[in-house]
Formats: C-alpha cells, sequence, structure tokens
C-alpha cells in the first residue's frame, strides 16, 4: 500500500532536526531508519504530516570510547554496530542481541536509536537497554537532558521523550568483566521476539556475584527480572542454583496474550530462556 | 514533490518524486525497472532486494526497496537484477548458479534472492550452509524449498572466491563478490542435504 501524503524534511545539523520537529508539532515524526515506521506508514496505521529525516545527520552516527561506557549515536545502524570492534569488545550483549534482529537487510538500514525510541516490548534492544541500565541523551527545545533506562520505557510504544525531543546518543557501559548472552524465541526472522531475555552476571570464582536480567516481550515494556537477579546474587555458579532462580523470571512479570502465545506460556518461556542465558552468560557447566 | 537524484545501474536519473512514494515504486513505475518485483508490501519477503551505495554505510548493501522512501535514497547509487550481469551481457556468477543449480520455479522470488546472495557473499566469500541459510532469512521462497538456492549460493561461492569474474556493468565504489579473490577455489563442501532429481513428470 501506498503511506498518507506526509511533508518531509532532511535536516543537516541536530539544532535544525529539534527546530523541524517544533515547527511540525503534535503530528511531526522523526524518520531514522524507517524499518518499522515505513511499514506502519504503508498500512496507514501511522499517518504523520511530517517526517523529520535524521539521515543527514553524521554527528549521530558513529562509537565513540568514553571511559567506562561506550557512547553510541542514536542513528548508528544495526550493520555498523556489528562491526564495530568496541561494541564487539566492550558490549557484547549489545552485539549479540543487534545480529538476531530480523533480517540483514533490515540491519543495513535499521537504527539503534529508533529501535528504543519505538519502544516495542517485542524489540530486542530495550530488554538489553534495561539490564545494562543504558542511558538516553535527549535533545528538544529546552536543550539536552539525560534519562535512565528505568525511566525511558514508559508503556506500550510509549517513552519519556517529552514534545519535541528527539534520541540523540545511548551511553553503554562497559561490561569488561561479565560474562553475556542474549537468547530469544520466534518463528521467524522478521517476526517480533515471542520472548527474549538479555543477562550479564560477573562471577567471583565459583559464585555469582551481580546478575542483571532483561526481559524481551514479558509486558508493556522492557522489564528487569530482580526476582532473578536477587536469587542470583551470593548464589553458587552451578546449573542447579542458577535453575531455581530462573524460575522466578516471569514474576512481577505481566506477559501480553496473542495469536503467537499465551501469557502462560510466555511466563514458562521465560523461565527456559533465563536458565539457558544465565548458563550461557556465565559459562557454567552441569558438574 | 522533492527532486531527487539516483543512479541507478549506472543510469543517473533526477526527478521530482512524492515524499511518500516508495523506492520500488520509483524503480518499477517512473525508471521503468520492473525486474525488482513487489511481493509481499509488508517488507517480510524481500522480493524487492536491491543494492545501496552511497547512502553514508560504509559499505554496498541490500535493503528491501518497498520498506525505503524514494526521498532516503537521494545521493545513491542502486544496483537493481537488472544492472548485475556483465557488461557484454554474461550472467554474474550468482545468476549463472541459480540456472545451473535450478534453484527457482516461479522465479518471482529470484531477483532479491540473487541480490540477497551478492550481499552476502560480499561479507562472508565462504560461508557454511547455515550461514547461506542465515543470510538470505530476509527472502522467502515458496517454491523450492531452499534446498537448490542453497547450493546454487554455494557454487556461486566456490565460483566466486576462485574465478576471475567480471565486474558488472553498473559497477560502483565497494567490492563486489566479483572481484577476483587470492584465495584458491577448493572443492564444494560435501551435501549435507539429499539431492533431489530434477522434477519429472508425473506419469
Amino acid at each position: 500500500m501506498i503511506p498518507a501524503a506526509f511533508e518531509y524534511t532532511k535536516p543537516s545539523t541536530v539544532d535544525e532536526a529539534v527546530q523541524a520537529l517544533a515547527d511540525g508539532g503534535e503530528d511531526a515524526k522523526v524518520l531514522a531508519g524507517g524499518q518499522s515506521l515505513i511499514p506502519m506508514l504503508r498500512l496507514r496505521l501511522a499517518a504523520p504530516t511530517l517526517l523529520v529525516d535524521l539521515g543527514g545527520l553524521g554527528e549521530l552516527r558513529g562509537v565513540r570510547d568514553d571511559g567506562d561506557a561506550l557512547v553510541i549515536g542514536a542513528m548508528t545502524r544495526y550493520a555498523d554496530l556489528l562491526r564495530d570492534p568496541l561494541v564487539r569488545d566492550h558490549a557484547p550483549l549489545l552485539a549479540q542481541a543487534t545480529a538476531t534482529v530480523a533480517d540483514r537487510q533490515v540491519r543495513h538500514l535499521g537504527t539503534i536509536g529508533g529501535s528504543l525510541a519505538e519502544a516495542d516490548p517485542a524489540g530486542d534492544l530495550p530488554s538489553v537497554a534495561v539490564a545494562l541500565d543504558v542511558s538516553f541523551e535527549v535533545v528538544g527545545p529546552d536543550g539536552w537532558r539525560t534519562i535512565s533506562a528505568a525511566d525511558f520505557f514508559v508503556d506500550f510504544l510509549t517513552t519519556a521523550l517529552g514534545d519535541g525531543e528527539m534520541l540523540a546518543a545511548l551511553r553503554v557501559p562497559k561490561q569488561d568483566g561479565w560474562g553475556t548472552h542474549y537468547e530469544k524465541f520466534n518463528r521467524v526472522a522478521q517476526a517480533w521476539s515471542i520472548v527474549g531475555v538479555a543477562v550479564a552476571v560477573r562471577r567471583e570464582n565459583g559464585t555469582i556475584a551481580e546478575a542483571r536480567v532483561g526481559l524481551t516481550n514479558m509486558g508493556n515494556r522492557p522489564v528487569r527480572a530482580r526476582a532473578v537477579e536477587e536469587a542470583l546474587t551470593g548464589a553458587p555458579a552451578t546449573v542447579d542454583a542458577v535453575s531455581s532462580a530462573a524460575a522466578r523470571a516471569a514474576e512481577g512479570a505481566d506477559p501480553p496474550a496473542d495469536v503467537w502465545a499465551s501469557a502462560e506460556y510466555r511466563s514458562h518461556l521465560a523461565t527456559v530462556l533465563t536458565r539457558r542465558a544465565v548458563v550461557a552468560a556465565g559459562g557454567i557447566h552441569a558438574s | 514533490m522533492t527532486r531527487i537524484s539516483i543512479t541507478v545501474d549506472g543510469v543517473r536519473y533526477d526527478d521530482d518524486v512524492e515524499s511518500r512514494t516508495l523506492l520500488v515504486h520509483h524503480l518499477r513505475d517512473r525508471l521503468g525497472k520492473v525486474g525488482t518485483v513487489v511481493g509481499c508490501d509488508t517488507s517480510n519477503c524481500g522480493a524487492c532486494t536491491v543494492l545501496v551505495a552511497g547512502d553514508s554505510a560504509t559499505t554496498r548493501h541490500a535493503v528491501k526497496s518497498c520498506n525505503v522512501l524514494a526521498v532516503q535514497a537521494d545521493g545513491t547509487e542502486i544496483i537493481t537484477i537488472e544492472g548485475l550481469a556483465g557488461g557484454d551481457g554474461s550472467l554474474h556468477p550468482v545468476q549463472q548458479a541459480f540456472h545451473d543449480r535450478h534453484a527457482l520455479q516461479c522465479g518471482f522470488c529470484t531477483p532479491g534472492m540473487i541480490l540477497a546472495a551478492v550481499d552476502l557473499l560480499a561479507e562472508n566469500p565462504d560461508p557454511s550452509d547455515a550461514e547461506i541459510r542465515e543470510g538470505i532469512e530476509g527472502n522467502l521462497c515458496r517454491c523450492t524449498g531452499y534446498q537448490n538456492i542453497v547450493r546454487a549460493v554455494r557454487d556461486a561461492a566456490t565460483a566466486l572466491r576462485g574465478a576471475d569474474v567480471a565486474e558488472p556493468a553498473s559497477a560502483v565504489d565497494g567490492q563486489m563478490p566479483g572481484t577476483p579473490q587470492a584465495a584458491p577455489a577448493v572443492p564444494s563442501e560435501p551435501e549435507s542435504v539429499p539431492v533431489e532429481a530434477v522434477p519429472r513428470p508425473v506419469p
């Protein structure tokens, strides 16, 4: 289908983009890679009056080392993340989850910022962002501010971005010394995750010292599996201990029910995938 | 209307387009590049895949042209299935392999399947069968069951690693897998899937 008509502008600086969004009012929308937005335009599920294409903003593209974190421009494409040595070395969980997004054609155009600002709880990167406490650097008519991952995701397809604000960069803490794994269950490449689990664990000898677990598609926004994290902290790095902690993966979650899976099935999947992800992230072997 | 300039299969086109025009419709309806087909129109099937260079990504890459606005493609260079063959009309090795391996039946997915394979082989010149299957996961074929497509991509990889292949007429910056590679040709891996006979008429 052909999208409804809209105006289009392609600013060449962040200031111009912020101005264009302000001028466009509430029916203006940011176009990043377009890999979710354009299908919605075609199906006329979205009908903005103005698209502000951020594709010309080179300053929002690329990965930079900033001490204990990486700063990743919101317009950095999935394919460029996957090729980036800083991401590979310091943010392997992000790299692994990104590699599972859709297919190679989509990964060539889709962007990390577009995925996070879309805030689909079935998307793979939001759960990684909450697991790692990624910081969101946003810019708008009132200047720059930083939003934590815990505060950024508000509801289904809804973020803390205010009127006229746009996502500019992500600050991703380095996971040096941590083991990480993303485990995902879906039907085909193009399908959203039925459930996904993003895990980072830090071991001290035979014990799990710290654990972070983010869940994909287990609620109206990406959630932390706090009960699992608490059960893992200080637990022995054994399959039995991980299994009993992972059994609590769905505690506090409110998974959706749809044509692909019931809420009960999703809760079961979350426990299974969490066990697998923690075992893989922690390098834990059956004794 | 927005003025855009794109180079398609080696020819530059300047046109005024509506902002809502999809790249695939621009290619087909304005430029007559009907080799690029619209399959699912939902960005799932990959039949509309084309190769794009010069859009700020580092290398030429495959995209689904039903999932790109024509205005986004301003300033890029595009290769469609119509521009893949050599200037003398010789088939690109991936096209030849699809022909030799009977890797199509109705042929509707073939333009996108071939261009996705070209894209995969540019990144990974020697993929395993599993890597081939993952590499073409964005392209759906409802006829063949993929077996002969995987064989064709494997054959094309071998040919491209060993052969001195002419650049396509429309070659632009970036590595086409047609570029001669230093690696010597190696024999095909043993068949990991059963070989079906060429389809025969039902008695």
